[in-house]
Formats: C-alpha cells, sequence, structure tokens
C-alpha cells in the first residue's frame, strides 16, 4: 500500500520540475527503488497508471530499476546480497553486517516535451 | 528533452520530520515511534507504561490506525494525552500526518510522546517521522523468526520489546535464537522481555525510557 503514497511523491517532484523546464507532456519517468523498501514493482505501476491519470503524465512509462539489498559483513569485509530468510554472511557465517546497498529511493531521470 | 532529476522520493518526508523533530527538541520531549506486527501488544504495552510512569512522567500518545478510535481511548484512560489518526487505509504513518496530530498536542506539558504506528512491519520503516528512536514490539505468537524475515525494521530500530512472554510455555518461541537473530542483525540494541498483561518485564522497559529521557539533556 505505501507505493500509493511514493508514486504521488514522485508525481508531485516531477509534475514541479516538468513545469519548471516548460515541459508540457511527460513521457517517462525512472525510478531507482532498493529492495530494502520492499515496494513491488507491479503496485508501482498499477499505482501510476491510477495517479497519472488526467495529468501531463498519463500514458507515460514507469521504468522501475531495482536495487538488489547489498550487505557487507563485519567480519570478513565481504559484501553478498543475503539470501532467503537470513542476513548471515554468505562466506564466514558471521551475522554482524551493515548495509551497503538497497536503501535507494530515487527518482533517476524523466523525459518529455 | 531528457531531466536528470536525482531527487529523493522521500526528501518531502525527511524534510517535514525534521521539523517535528525539531519543535520535539524545543519542547524537549523525548519521543518513540512503535512499529510492530498488528496484534503484539503495543497498545497493552502502552497502558501499563502509563500506570508505572504517570506518577513522574508525563506522557503522551498519537496513534495511528486504519479506522476506530479505540486504542486512543484506552491510552486516554490510561491517563495518556492522546491524538488518533485515521489512515483510513494507508499502511504507515508520515511526517506531515504526525505534524497535524501535533497541532492538537500541548507538548510544552509532555516529558514522553509515544507515537504508535499502523501494525506493519514493513512501510514504517521508510517514513521517518521526526523520532528520536524507534522501538521494534514483536510477540511471542508471531514467531521466532520474525527479525530474520523483517530485518528492515530490526536494523533501523534503537530497542525490541518481544512481548507476550506470558504465552512462551504454549508456542515454540525460542528466546535464545531470536535474541541471536536480533544482535547479530544489529549490536548494541537494548532488548527487553515483557508481559503487558502480566506486568513482567515492564519495569525493566520504563527503566530504558526514563533513561534515554535523561540523556536528552
Amino acid at each position: 500500500m505505501h507505493e500509493l503514497s511514493l508514486i504521488q511523491n514522485l508525481l508531485n517532484i516531477v509534475m514541479q520540475s516538468a513545469s519548471d523546464n516548460c515541459i508540457k507532456k511527460v513521457s517517462s519517468v525512472a525510478l531507482v527503488v532498493g529492495e530494502n523498501y520492499g515496494a513491488l514493482p507491479d503496485a508501482l505501476d498499477f499505482a501510476f497508471h491510477v495517479l497519472t491519470q488526467d495529468t501531463m503524465c498519463a500514458g507515460a512509462a514507469l521504468v522501475v530499476q531495482k536495487k538488489p539489498l547489498v550487505l557487507r559483513c563485519r567480519e570478513c569485509l565481504a559484501e553478498f546480497s543475503p539470501r532467503g530468510a537470513t542476513c548471515r554472511c554468505t562466506y564466514c557465517q558471521a551475522f554482524r553486517t551493515e548495509v551497503v546497498s538497497g536503501r535507494e529511493l530515487y527518482i533517476d531521470y524523466y523525459e518529455g516535451e | 528533452m531528457k531531466v536528470v532529476l536525482g531527487k529523493d522520493l522521500l526528501a518531502a518526508n525527511e524534510n517535514k520530520a525534521a521539523k517535528n523533530r525539531e519543535l520535539f527538541d524545543q519542547a524537549g520531549i523525548l519521543v518513540v515511534n512503535l512499529i510492530s506486527s498488528p496484534g503484539s501488544g503495543k497498545t497493552t504495552l502502552l497502558e501499563k507504561t502509563a500506570r508505572f510512569l504517570g506518577g513522574d512522567l508525563k506522557m503522551g500518545a498519537i496513534v495511528g490506525d486504519l479506522y476506530t478510535d479505540r486504542d486512543a481511548r484506552r491510552l486516554s484512560e490510561a491517563g495518556m494525552v492522546t491524538v488518533q489518526i485515521n489512515t483510513e487505509g494507508v499502511c504507515h504513518l508520515d511526517a506531515k500526518m504526525v505534524a497535524r496530530a501535533l497541532q492538537e498536542m500541548p507538548m510544552v506539558s509532555l516529558d514522553l510522546l509515544f507515537i504508535e504506528n499502523v501494525g506493519n512491519l514493513v512501510c514504517p520503516a521508510a517514513f521517518d517521522l521526526g523520532e528520536h528512536v524507534k522501538v521494534a514490539v514483536l510477540s511471542v505468537a508471531e514467531g521466532t523468526d520474525k527479525p530474520a524475515k523483517y530485518p528492515g525494521i530490526f536494523r533501523e530500530s534503537g530497542a525490541v520489546v518481544i512481548n507476550k512472554s506470558d504465552l512462551l510455555p504454549y508456542t515454540d518461541f525460542n528466546v535464545k535464537n531470536c535474541l541471536d537473530d536480533l544482535r547479530g542483525i544489529k549490536e548494541n540494541m537494548a532488548i527487553f522481555i515483557t508481559s503487558a498483561k502480566t506486568g513482567e518485564g515492564i519495569d525493566q522497559w520504563c527503566k530504558w525510557l526514563r533513561e534515554s529521557k535523561g540523556n536528552m539533556i
């Protein structure tokens, strides 16, 4: 459900920028989403479709680029993407980790005329 | 024409959260954002907290639910100043909703403010409300592996309450494994094992709240 709030924020930012740049019609928006946010691509698409109706973004494509969650092990310093339910280091089995990437949530670019 | 933005989607929320945090600091209130699954016992924990600390700390609660004001009524009866937010379907509180609720909250008269988030272990983790600390509440009936399955919220939290300890004899919950998982996700996390129903462990949790409030100054 938080996909709706995220897309509403996205549209506020894109439409403000488009009007600053004298763009009348937006054709695509590229969004980078880290895996840590648990946002579902289908739900993002659906929210985008619903919320863009009757706006300058109507009919635009939403390009979602997912960034996998990457952790760094604090014991052996290896970087890895956790598999399944555990955050354990895949190399040394240690549990102490920090997030390297996967927390991104930003608009990369948009296109329009 | 292609316009490169690189703009954070939650920037508007983060800005609003920073404003909330400024208000909290000016008023000298410690603000705790409570996050859990539905039914973990957040409201009962706060009722017990209100009774335990009510003698010397003035407490308020902003309560987020999809519908109804039942939780706010319960906390008012326990002695807290409450404001209920009904999100009407939205799965998390955001900084703007909290800012609106703060207009109804007599902040200068408070020492501690709890924000009882909408019951959900995923979405609320992404929205900073301006709080000083997030606390994740987990009940033993939910199973040992919740921290390992939903590490995001536990990684963001400064403390964890493992609630409903009175049900331990009736569940497969393994306290040792859960503690190992939690310490693995984040070092130096304060962990409390409580039964909000019987009152077990409430003293330790309240001691931590009192110390955290004391450390603000």
